[in-house]
Formats: C-alpha cells, structure tokens, sequence
C-alpha cells in the first residue's frame, strides 16, 4: 500500500527490507497478464487445430512431453516451432517498437525509421535474386544487410550525438533509397524468383523447425532481459536530455545501448521469419492505450505484440485453408484494423 | 508616438532577419528565380536527352519543323508528354507533400500518409486481379478512384469523434487505412502471377506514357488541387501555430483541414493515378524548402512549385541515361537523386522540426 | 572595480571551502565561446543567484556547473574533484538541476513524475524503497502539490506545473540544487511562493540553491550572494546590499536606475529611471 496518491492502484512489493523493490502499477501488470494469458490461449488453438484435429487435452499432453507417435510428431515437430515463434517473435518486435517509439518519441516510430528493414530486404534480394541460397544464406544475407543498413543511418546521423530527429531524416532518406533498390531488383529478376522474393518480404512463418526456434530462442534469451534491464533509463530520457543527465543518466550511451538492443531484436526476427511489419509499430501503442500509463512501456508491448503476432499467424494458416498466407500480411492487415477500431473506439468514447 | 519612431520601426522589420538559409524576402525572390531557371533548364534537357542519342539540331526540328521520321516521332510522341507529365507530377507530389506536412504539423508525412498510394495501388490490383484490366489508361481512373475513397475512409476515421481530425489522429487513421489496404493487396497479387507482374511494374512508377492521354486526364485535378493549395497557404500558416491560435487568428480551422485533404486527394491521386507511386519527392522537397526559407508557407509553397517538378525531371533523366540502351524507371531514381541531398541537409543545419 | 571575494561578507557561509566551483573554464556551444576562462566558486549553503541581460552566459555558466556542458578549457569542481571524472550518477546524487525545459511524457500523473526524481538513488531491484516513498512525499508537501498528485501533468497550469518539475528535482535529495529560470513562467504569487521555498530550503535543510533568475529584485530580496554577468565574464560577486549599486545595474543591464531600501526586506530596490524623454531626474 502506498501512502502517495498515484491516481490508480499502486502495490509496493519489498523483499528483504528494501534491497528488493518495486512500485506495481495494478492495471499495467493486470494488463500484461491478461495479453499474455490470452496468447496463450491463442498459442494452445493453434496447436490443437489444423488438418489433423488433436483435443486440448492432447496438446497439453504433449507440450509435457507425455504424448506419442503421431500426435507427438504433429504438435511438437510440425506445429510447436511455428507457433512459439509467433510468441516470441511478437513479443521481441513489441520490444523494439517500444525502445524506437520512446526513443524517438513519436508514436510512429519503429525500426524501420532506422532503415532496418528496407536494408534486409536488400540483403536477401541480393541472395534470393543474384547469389541464390537456402534459408540460412537468406537469414546471413537479411541480417548483414539490415545492421549495415542501421550502423550506416547511425554514422550518417551522428554528429555530436544523435538528434532524434536527424535520426529519422536519415533513416527515411536510406530506406527510400535501398526500397528503391529493392524495386528494381525485384523488376529484374524472373517472375517465379521474384514472387519467392515477395513471399519472405511479407514475412512468413512457413515451414519453421525446431532448429530454428532454437537459434532464434537462444538469442531472444539474451536480448529480452537486456532491454528489460533498460526499460527504466528509457523512462529517463523520456523525461528530456537535460532532465535525464541531471539525474544521472549517460544520455547518448544509454540511447545507443538501447538503439542496438532495438536493433538486435528486429534483426533476430528478419533473419528468422522476414521482415513481419506493423507489430512493432502497433503493439507498444494499443498496450499503451489498454494500460492507460504514460509513456511506452516495455512489457505490455511485448504481451501485446505475441498475442497480435500469434493471432496473426493463427489466421494465417486458417482463414484461407488450404491456403497459407505469409503472416507478415495477416499483421499489417489485422493491425490496421485494430488501429482504425480504436481510433473510432476512443472517438465514440469521448 | 513620432514620425520619427514609426520609421525606425519600419526600417527594422525590413532589415530584420528572417529564418531559413535564405533570410530575407529579396534573397528569397532571387533563388526562387534562380531554382525557375534550373527548371526550364532540366525541362529543355529532358526534350534534348534520352536513351537514344538525338542530336540538338534533330530536335529542334522536332519541335518545329516536324516531318514523320523516327526521331521525331520519339521526341513529340515519347519525350514530350513525358517531360510534360513530369513536370505535372512533380509539381502535384511536391505540392501534396507541402501541404501535408502543414496541416499535420508532422515532418514525417508524406502524402502517402492519407492512404492514397495504398488506395490506388489496391484498386490498381483490383482492376488487374479481378477484372483483368490491362492497359494503363485503364488503371488510371481505377487508381484514382481508389486514393479519393481511401482518403474519404481515412479522413472519416480520423475525424470521428470530439475534437475532429487532429494531426495525430489524421496520421494514425491514415498509416491504419494504408496498412490493410496494402496486406490485402499483397495478399492478391501473390495468389496470381500475372497480377504479381503487373503490379511489381506498377509500383516502379513511371513517366514513361504514351501520347498525352493520361496527362490530360488527370491535368484538371492537378489544377484545381493546385489552385485550392495556394488558398490554404495563408490559414496553414496560422494552423502551424496551434489549433488554439490559428482560431484566434481567424483561421476557421474546419475548413483549411477540408481544403487541405481535398487538394492533397487531387493533387497525390492525380500524380499516382498518371505515374504510379513515385514516393520521396513530396517528403523531400517541402523539407528542402523550409530549410531554404523558413516557416511561412507560401515561399514554402512557391519553392516546393519549382524543386519538385526540378527533382522528378532530373531523376528521369538520369534514368534514361544510366542504364542504355534500357530505362531505369523514375520512381527508382528518385530516392536515390534525393536522399543524398536530405541526408546532406540534415547533417549540416540545425535540424529543425516544422 | 567591484569586490569579488565572496566571503568576506556573508555571516550566513560556514568556513568550509565551496563544494561546487569552475577554475578557468572556457565555456560556450558548437564552436560559439561564451566564457573565456571563468573562475567562480559558489559559496556553501548559500543562496545564490546569477544575474545579467539576455545572453550574458548566466545559462551556459549554469549548465557548466551541472555538468551539461564540458570545459574545452580549465574544469569544473565538485567537492575538490573534476566534475567530469565522477560517475555521472554520484554526481546526481550531490547536484540536482532544474533544466529550462523539459517534456512530462504523454499521460503522467504528478506522482509518477515526481518519483522519476528518485532515479539516482535506485539500482536495478531496488526500485522502490522506504526512503523513496517519504522523499517524495516530502517534495510534494514542500511544493505544495500533494493534494494535485493523481493528476495528470498536462492538464495543470504552467504555474502547478513548474512546482511539480521542482518537486521532481527535490525529490532527489541533493545538497546542492541548481535551478536554470525557475520562474520564468509563474505569475507573481507563484514566483514568490517558489523563491520563499528556495529560501526556505536554503536556510533549515541548508541546501545550496543556485538559480538563474532574471529579475534583479528578486535577487536582491532572497538571494544571499549574486553573481552578475556580462559578456560571459563575471562582473561583480557579493551579498546583494554590499554590491546592488546603480553604476553595477549600469554596467552589467545598460539600464539607469537608483537603489533604494525594500521597505518590507530591507534589501536593496531597484528602480528603473527609463530611458526616454519621460525619464525622471534623479
């Protein structure tokens, strides 16, 4: 209980005196876990639907590793790589767009501001239209093209510190520029090629393994508490330069650490499943929207982005069966409904 | 007060210095003439240049003494629509742009922001997708059609509600609209191949048209849209000061916001309709603009006028030059001939937002 | 030429050496130099304030101190080490600044904020203790603002707001606060509400308060030493009735006045004699 104010439900938890504490804002971690339970759920359908119907109950079996034959096979090979994914590929792009939204302080900002991802579009062209690769060399070739790209925007920007919105001209000034590039290679190469080109340009989550959700589970481990650890000087500097250096924060360090663990986040999801757009644009701010708390905060985006992207790729396998969509349409389609939902949500409530 | 004071006074606010590189009204006027200059140049050499090598004298005759013989024919049926419609084009993307960024008080928008590339560019694939529509006169009318009802969409969505269509508002309604419309135009144009080819050479945007049908098609749009635009330049300087003053400054906001979506609808449908997505230019340009003479929209309006069709002319000639005996398409070029000169801009000045 | 030993004359400075002081610093922005080789010690639990006209680098000065801006020249001090060799959270700890502008984010309460300033005092697990919590409490009783704490920032007047920014930087619990124009946008109530609680500050808990304030009266009424620049150097330094003279207001504000006794404060009264014809003679 707290004996200040805060206008809205507020815990204080403490452990061991004070060496552990924490402020709970009530509505933000009720938030969170309801986004994160709802996923979830999302995640367990999936599982369980499809081509070969499996009960619940079996699923959950599985998941635990009591399941046999072909059940197994199907839940655990086929379906759980590509759908744990979605989990943790939505939550890592809700990370990023918090991180790029709070350090730009534009509720338009994403990683595509810095270039990202026309640059690893630009990467796996270049392997897809010219070089020619499997999945790995598509990833390898998606993931240098995206951190050049990136570290290309951050020199071209820096000039005593990077200005946040020096960083955006010159981040759309790169991504017109390799969109550009990524057209004509597009124009150039043989329709059949250049559609498979489209196909991982939309993002898609088509024929995951558990390899893969391995590579991409190993990464994320690192790169989520990192960025959590981060969350409070991002608070900081949301607050003004000034303000945060009064208080003790080393400004253009803490904006570049929190530029590449944004950047790391995107890459990890580009290289593994495409450039999924929109998630990292639209989860920070509809979590912001259900929490009603100031500013971008961390964790809701995450729990937002892995239901969208879960849900995403739930419609994407189902809604036009036999036919899979790649989910990164599914995304932007659906969150651009969500987004004029709630605009007219808010309108009416007003 | 003496006479003697009111002079002084006027004195001063002539010298004063104004804002932008260009600071005052005289230096302003002498590089608008200059940036005109630049324009008839670039005009003449897009006449003059092209894939093929004409010489000079070929030309002129072209143009003055005209007899059927190849040349000719590709400099009256193909070089001069095409410079015509760059210059249209230009000017429409740049104008759409300039008044965008006015009216939502955001240096990120483009004229995109209204969903009118996403809403051509999905009719464009239903017209191709569905009804098998192929030639491009054809598209034209579907693409425009297809950017007035999705900025109709858009400014609905964004203007519900208390408080009306507010920059931010307008902007998220705007990126909303676009995001769906362009899933479900991958999502359409991936399912068949033919679409698929089309639309990849539909979203290179091109200047390259036959004869000046699509020009004329769409040129009274691009003239209205432009006459309206130059009546919202006095009020969106006012609404660039905040809602609040703007009204206090006599501004009646509902209109300039109505006036604005309708010319920035005309102008980006028309120039996407005629050319097919050309991006960058109507970001650019205004940015470039302001810079060069500060906050007061209409020298932003008169500048954009003449960097803009400048810009696209340029890149179009680039891109029958780069590549002979082939063409590089001037929605291609255009980033790269104008990037570098943003990114060179952002680096030296102070950036500044609106 | 003005006294610059300040402290001679001030009862209220205990004899310790001043924490907080630049030696030779050349100070200025982007290749603009404003300060060529300032020396300035700020006096120990004093109440200073830094005056002069628009652009006399009292702002720059300021920032230096706060360590917003590096000496290309000389260094600043803070108890006896180089600013810019501590670890920039110890400094926060020790030094709290009110910057001239700062952004509430979208959609903060007056709580939240003000418990933002509670940053340099917390580590990674330890956000939230005991002595937090009665920190801010304390600001926002000592503002004023405890009854305005579920509201959110934007929607208070420029008045209720300055006090919570002021809050927030209170909520640090440093010794010495630096505050750059803390008034510049109260009405007089407010300002005079803020410069007593400086006061108030400066004289039980014996924080050292540095302000940049640009009325001179001000200055005079609450300040226990003045800094008076021009031209990025420093013209005079001193308690304000030892060095308040119409030939300083002169000098440093171009502006012709006399001084009389403030009939409430007895400090010294600066009144302006103008500049036109209208102008009274003295």
């Amino acid at each position: 209980m707290s004996a200040i104010d805060f206008g809205r439900p507020v815990r204080a938890v403490r452990l061991f005196g004070d060496a552990v504490s924490h402020r709970l804002d009530v509505r933000t971690v009720a938030v969170c876990l309801a986004l994160a339970a709802l996923a979830l759920v999302v995640a367990l359908v999936t599982l369980a639907s499809g081509d070969f119907q499996v009960a619940l109950a079996d699923v959950a079996g599985a998941l635990l590793g009591q399941a046999e034959g072909r059940i197994r096979m199907v839940v655990l090979e086929w379906r759980l790589p590509r759908t744990a994914l979605a989990v943790l590929l939505g939550a890592a792009l809700g990370l990023a767009g918090a991180i790029f939204q709070s350090l730009t302080r534009n509720p338009l900002g994403s990683p595509d501001i810095i270039g990202f991802d026309a640059g690893a579009y630009t990467g796996a062209l270049v392997i897809i239209t010219l070089v020619g690769g499997g999945y790995f060399a598509v990833a390898g070739g998606a993931l240098l093209g995206g951190l050049l790209t990136a570290a290309l925007v951050y020199v071209l920007a820096y000039r005593r510190g990077v200005q946040g919105f020096r960083l955006i001209i010159v981040g759309i000034g790169v991504s017109a520029m390799l969109t550009s590039l990524n057209t004509w290679m597009l124009l150039r190469a043989k329709l059949e090629v250049a559609m498979a080109a489209a196909i991982w340009g939309a993002g898609s989550l088509n024929g995951m393994t558990l390899e893969r959700l391995g590579y991409a589970g190993l990464i994320l481990a690192v790169l989520v508490p990192l960025a959590l650890a981060m969350s409070r000087p991002m608070a900081q500097l949301e607050l003004g330069d000034d303000a945060a250096r009064a208080m003790g924060v080393n400004a253009e360090r803490s904006r570049l650490a929190l530029l590449v663990v944004g950047v790391a986040l995107t890459a990890t999801v580009t290289a593994t499943a495409g450039p999924i757009g929109f998630v990292a644009l639209a989860a920070p701010q509809l979590a912001r929207r259900l929490t009603g708390s100031a500013g971008v905060a961390m964790l809701p985006a995450a729990a937002m982005g892995a239901l969208l992207l879960v849900s995403a790729d739930y419609l994407a396998q189902r809604a036009f069966a036999p036919t899979q969509l790649p989910v990164g349409i599914v995304t932007v389609s659906l969150g651009g409904v969500y987004f004029a939902w709630l605009l007219l949500h808010e309108a009416r409530r007003q | 007060m003496s006479a003697v004071s009111a002079t002084s006074r006027d004195l001063a606010r002539q010298d004063a210095k104004r804002p932008g590189v260009a600071n005052s009204n005289a230096a302003r006027l002498f590089w608008l003439l200059v940036g005109v200059a630049v324009l008839l140049a670039v005009l003449l050499a897009s006449i003059a240049i092209g894939s093929k090598d004409i010489p000079i004298g070929t030309v002129i005759d072209a143009l003055f003494a005209y007899d059927d013989s190849d040349d000719h024919a590709i400099v009256q049926a193909l070089r001069l629509p095409r410079t015509a419609l760059g210059v249209t084009v230009g000017m429409a993307l740049g104008m759409a742009g300039a008044l965008i960024q006015a009216l939502t008080r955001n240096p990120l928008a483009d004229p995109g922001i209204l969903g009118v590339n996403a809403g051509a560019a999905f009719f464009v694939v239903l017209a191709v997708g569905l009804f098998g529509i192929t030639s491009v006169g054809g598209y034209v009318w579907f693409a425009f059609l297809g950017a007035i009802v999705t900025t109709l969409v858009v400014y609905g969505i964004g203007s519900a509600g208390r408080g009306g269509a507010t920059p931010v508002r307008l902007t998220l309604a705007g990126v909303a609209t676009a995001a769906v419309l362009t899933g479900i135009s991958s999502a359409i144009s991936l399912l068949d191949p033919e679409t698929f080819d089309r639309m990849r050479h539909w979203r290179a945007g091109s200047l390259v048209t036959p004869g000046f049908e699509a020009l004329f098609a769409v040129l009274p749009f691009v003239a209205v849209g432009l006459a309206i635009a130059l009546l919202m330049a006095r009020p969106l300087n006012a609404v660039a000061l905040g809602d609040d003053l703007a009204s206090a400054l006599g501004a009646d906001i509902l209109r300039t916001r109505i006036g604005v979506v309708v010319a920035t609808t005309l102008l980006a449908g028309a120039a996407t309709a005629a050319a097919g997505p050309i991006g960058f230019v109507g970001l650019m340009v205004p940015h470039v603009s302001r810079w060069i003479v500060g906050p007061d929209q209409r020298w932003i309006f008169a500048y954009t006028a003449v960097l803009a069709p400048t810009l696209l002319l340029a890149s179009d000639i680039v891109g029958r030059v780069v590549m002979r005996p082939g063409e590089l398409q001037v929605g291609i070029v255009t980033a790269f001939v104008g990037a570098p000169v943003l990114i060179l801009l952002a680096r030296r000045r102070k950036v500044s937002g609106l | 030429m003005m006294d610059s030993k300040m402290n001679r004359h001030d009862p209220e400075l205990g004899a310790a050496a001043p924490r907080l002081r630049a030696e030779g610093a050349t100070i200025g922005y982007d290749q603009r130099v404003i300060s060529t080789r300032l020396s300035v010690a700020i006096p120990d639990r004093s109440f200073t304030v830094i005056v002069g006209a628009n652009a006399c680098g009292k702002s720059t000065l300021l920032r230096a101190l706060s360590r917003l801006i590096k000496p290309s020249e000389g260094r600043v001090v803070l108890d006896g080490q180089a600013i810019s060799s501590l670890p920039a959270k110890e400094v926060a700890r020790r030094l709290g600044l009110l910057p001239q502008t700062s952004i509430a984010p979208d959609g903060i309460t007056v709580a939240d904020l003000i418990a933002r300033g509670r940053y340099p005092h917390q580590k990674l697990l330890r956000q939230w203790s005991r002595e937090d919590e009665a920190a801010v409490i304390a600001a926002m009783e000592a503002t004023k603002v405890t009854e305005l704490s579920h509201r959110l920032v934007d929607e208070l007047s420029g008045g209720q707001r300055q006090r919570v920014w002021v809050a927030m930087v209170l909520a640090q619990e440093t010794p010495l606060l630096l505050l750059d124009e803390p008034t510049t946008f109260l009405d007089i109530t407010h300002q005079i509400e803020l410069l007593e609680l400086m006061r108030d500050l400066n004289r039980r808990n014996g924080q050292t308060i540095v302000a940049v304030l640009h009325d001179l009266n001000h200055a005079c009424r609450y300040a226990s030493h003045i800094i008076a620049m021009r031209d990025g150097a420093i013209v005079a330094e001193g308690a304000p009735r030892d060095i308040v003279t119409a030939e300083l207001v002169e000098a440093v504000f171009g502006l012709p006045c006399i001084i009389i006794d403030d009939p409430v404060a007895h400090t010294p009264l600066v009144i302006p004699k103008g500049f036109g014809a209208q102008a009274a003679a003295p």
